[in-house]
């Protein structure tokens, strides 16, 4: 018995892939003295990777952000810098 | 117009998947996700989305999901629907399939879906190539674009799948992007609150296989629209009206130069002179025939 | 209970009505086209409560009755030859998506050149697909083994798709008297359809059908050789069971006639048994210790039933309605392989007849016997040989 379901059957999760923010070679960083609450980065992740709070202010889930980098590139303000990633 | 506060902060594609940096497909599932707020089924034709999934155990998917082969998407979706409506089952069916699984090797039951007015939600995510297998062209692949297969640039123009779906008088069929995920929220809501056949065709600029830095996803999308080479306008009972940014656009002169988006694409960095004004040629003949069409028939397609 | 004079094809139809499917998806293709007119007549007089799609290829049906059973329906399609090879990649994945979906198949040979008539070769070409084959030999068993596919199928230590083939013309076109059974016995034998735990659920969201990696396919595979096993005696209590409830019974696996005491036997699948069984009548009488081995199920390989039934016989002549070019008869070979191991060896020659539907008489089964038991006894090796081709060459492999 091999102890699988009779086919294919695959359940829902985070980090389906694993941590993907192990993927990313640049971050993102959030000034939040600048960010305006729009949300567009929020909208625009790919990934789900940007926390949206209660009060609409924002945070990157650094699990998961791959860094692709959308969302500093759509901040209309440019709250958000790409930096290196640290080793 | 719905506002960006208004949607749900649930995820329904949830992060940590298998899909590259910058994917505009796993950009657009977040987007259907939140429009329908979880509530439908999902059926999935070989594609991007087979492999964004991952590998069994798990998935980023919240909804069922019902993987299938590469031409069958319509056909599984009519027969899941069929089987939710005997059971009594009102839960949407919505096909989400790549362009090869659409305009290729799925057409034959796209179409014959279609023609039977199946109440499915048919969206169809264009990165214009088989990108899940490497970057080879489809018929969705524009002209000019390099792919693995169309090394020197592709000679034939795109496939004008919307307009096919169109013709087999269904009633709903819009275009969308990536990069006005509000308009395709909008759409995939109006979409599900009609029954019968309906079928969205979203754009979804591929920073891989177009050749751009994955950030800049959603900039080459908006820029598509910008430029007018990609439209977003919606068919309901057969009549057409443009939708969001394009509405301004049939005046050309609001319409930026083509060169913008072609020159922030790596698929097309080998075009000359003549390939960019055929482009041009093609993008203008297309949007004279949606004026023609907007203004002496009032956007009536029959 | 009442008796109709029906053909092999209304005998389907009839099967599909009285297990109440719930969603059909076919296409048309000669001989099997009457099984799904029949069908949307009863839909269309509110006789079955039915979702018909009316797909637009036979691919698109099985994708649909895939989508359908994956949704917790109970579906059913229909098709032949060409169909069949066009249906064939959703084919092998109604077997690993483990659905317990049922077609008939209506066999018909293959092209080119274009035939229409009967042989073997298409439902063969899907035996590893991982659907249980079963074979009809009369109008009444095509009906009965309709209902029964259902039960078999949707037995939970099976779950997996199965194929009822009636020869094409030969039985699906032939009116026979059959005995139609009650719809309350068979909504006693088939209970109402519950969906198995993994149905598209959507109150318990996940994903069907995703990649295995190489460190679990194995064992997905394992799953569905494991099922094929369990198929070989739940089709052997399914066909007792529907003794117990109609009277009628056909041997499960292996339909033997007047084996017991046989010396030689014919061994083959389909309606040409009948003929068989008359040439064996006619040998009997003539003092030849003759029988038949019909085989019910090509899959599961009643590897177990066809070594019990041959112990004590000198020879078996394997007929294939079918060619499988470089091999090239495919149940002589699997019947070879199944009876390898035996301590006593029966000696196995193969045949090769009846292919694009040509006539095989009972007089050619005579004449099979015949070089089977020459063969046996001059110990030539049991080679294939082809029956009843034009110029008289019949030669050797």
């Amino acid at each position: 018995m091999s102890g699988l379901p009779v086919t294919a059957i695959a359940t829902p999760r985070r980090g389906a892939a694993g941590r993907t923010g192990l993927w990313r070679v640049e971050r993102p960083v959030i000034d939040h003295s600048r960010c305006i609450k729009c949300l567009l980065c929020w909208l625009y992740c790919p990934e789900g990777a940007v926390v949206r709070h209660e009060d609409d202010s924002v945070e990157i889930d650094y699990d998961y952000c791959k860094g692709c980098g959308i969302c500093a590139n759509e901040c209309p303000v440019r709250a958000i810098t790409v930096v290196a990633e640290r080793e | 117009m719905v506002t960006i506060k208004e949607l749900t902060r649930e995820e329904y594609w949830l992060p940590g998947n298998s899909s590259c940096p910058g994917c505009p497909a796993a950009l657009g599932l977040r987007m259907l996700g939140k429009a329908l707020e979880g509530k439908f089924v999902l059926v999935v034709p070989a594609s991007c989305t087979t492999v964004i999934q991952g590998i069994y155990p798990a998935t980023p998917s919240r909804v069922p999901l019902l993987n299938i082969a590469f031409a069958a998407s319509a056909s599984a979706a009519s027969g899941l629907r069929a089987a939710l409506r005997i059971r009594g089952l009102k839960v949407p069916v919505v096909v989400w399939a790549g362009d090869g699984g659409t305009a290729d090797i799925g057409l034959q039951a796209l179409s014959g879906a279609a023609e039977r007015n199946e109440d499915i939600l048919y969206i169809c995510y264009d990165n214009e190539a088989y990108q899940n297998t490497g970057i080879q062209r489809s018929g969705a692949t524009p002209y000019g674009a390099w792919t693995t297969t169309t090394p020197l640039g592709k000679r034939e123009h795109k496939k004008d799948v919307p307009m096919i779906v169109a013709a087999h008088g269904v009633p709903y069929v819009a275009t969308a992007s990536i990069a006005y995920p509000l308009d395709f929220v909008e759409k995939v809501r109006k979409a599900a609150s009609k029954s019968g056949f309906r079928y969205i065709h979203l754009h979804a600029p591929c920073p891989v296989g177009w050749r751009f830095p994955p950030s800049k996803t959603v900039e080459v999308g908006r820029l598509a629209v910008e430029t007018g080479m990609w439209i977003l306008y919606e068919i309901e009972d057969g009549v057409l009206r443009l939708t969001g940014r394009s509405r301004v656009l049939l005046d050309p002169s609001k319409r930026k130069p083509i060169e913008e988006y072609l020159r922030a694409q790596g698929r097309f960095s080998h075009l000359d002179e003549r390939d960019v004004e055929e482009l041009k040629r093609y993008v203008e003949a297309r949007w004279r025939e949606l004026k023609k069409l907007l203004e002496e028939r009032g956007g009536c397609l029959r | 209970m009442s008796r109709l004079v029906i053909s092999g094809n209304e005998a389907v139809a009839l099967g599909v009505k009285l297990s109440r499917v719930q969603v059909v998806a076919a296409y048309p293709i000669t001989p099997q086209t009457a099984i799904v007119e029949k069908i949307a007549e009863y839909v269309e007089k509110g006789e079955l409560r039915a979702e018909f799609i009316r797909v637009e290829s036979e691919h698109s049906a099985m994708a649909a009755c895939i989508g359908a059973a994956a949704g917790g329906a109970r579906a059913f399609t229909a098709t032949s030859s060409q169909g069949l090879l066009y249906m064939s990649e959703m084919v092998f994945w109604a077997g690993g998506a483990r659905l317990p979906i049922v077609m008939a198949v209506v066999t018909r040979a293959l092209a080119p050149p274009w035939s229409i008539w009967c042989d073997h070769n298409d439902a063969l070409s899907q035996r590893d697909s991982g659907w249980v084959q079963l074979w009809a030999e009369s109008v009444q068993e095509v009906l009965d083994m309709t209902i029964q596919a259902f039960r078999v199928a949707e037995d939970e230590e099976v779950l997996l798709p199965v194929m009822v083939c009636l020869d094409g013309f030969i039985l699906s076109h032939a009116y026979e008297p059959a005995d139609i059974p009650e719809q309350s016995a068979v909504d006693s034998f088939l209970p109402e359809k519950k969906p198995a735990p993994y149905w598209l659920d959507p109150s318990k969201p996940a994903a069907y059908c995703t990649i295995a990696a190489p460190d679990t396919y194995m064992e997905f595979r394992y799953e569905m050789y494991r099922a094929m096993k369990n198929a070989e005696r739940v089709i052997k209590e399914v066909d007792e069971e529907w003794c117990r409830l109609t009277g009628r019974s056909y041997g499960g696996l292996v339909d033997c006639y007047r084996c017991d005491d046989a010396e030689v036997a014919i061994l083959l699948c389909g309606a040409w048994a009948g003929d068989a069984k008359e040439a064996v009548d006619i040998l009997r009488r003539k003092g030849v210790k003759a029988g038949v081995v019909r085989l019910r199920a090509t899959r599961p390989f009643p590897t177990e039933d066809l070594r019990a039934v041959v112990e004590g016989m000198d020879a078996l002549a394997v007929v294939d309605r079918s060619l499988s070019p470089g091999l090239p008869s495919i149940l002589w070979s699997e019947v070879r392989a199944a009876l390898y191991d035996s301590v006593k060896r029966v000696y196995v020659k193969g045949f090769i007849a009846g292919l694009g539907g040509r006539d095989v008489t009972p007089g050619d089964f005579i004449r099979i016997v015949h070089s089977t038991l020459e063969g046996f006894r001059r110990g030539e090796p049991g080679e294939v040989e082809w029956i009843g081709l034009r110029g008289g060459e019949s030669g050797h492999h």
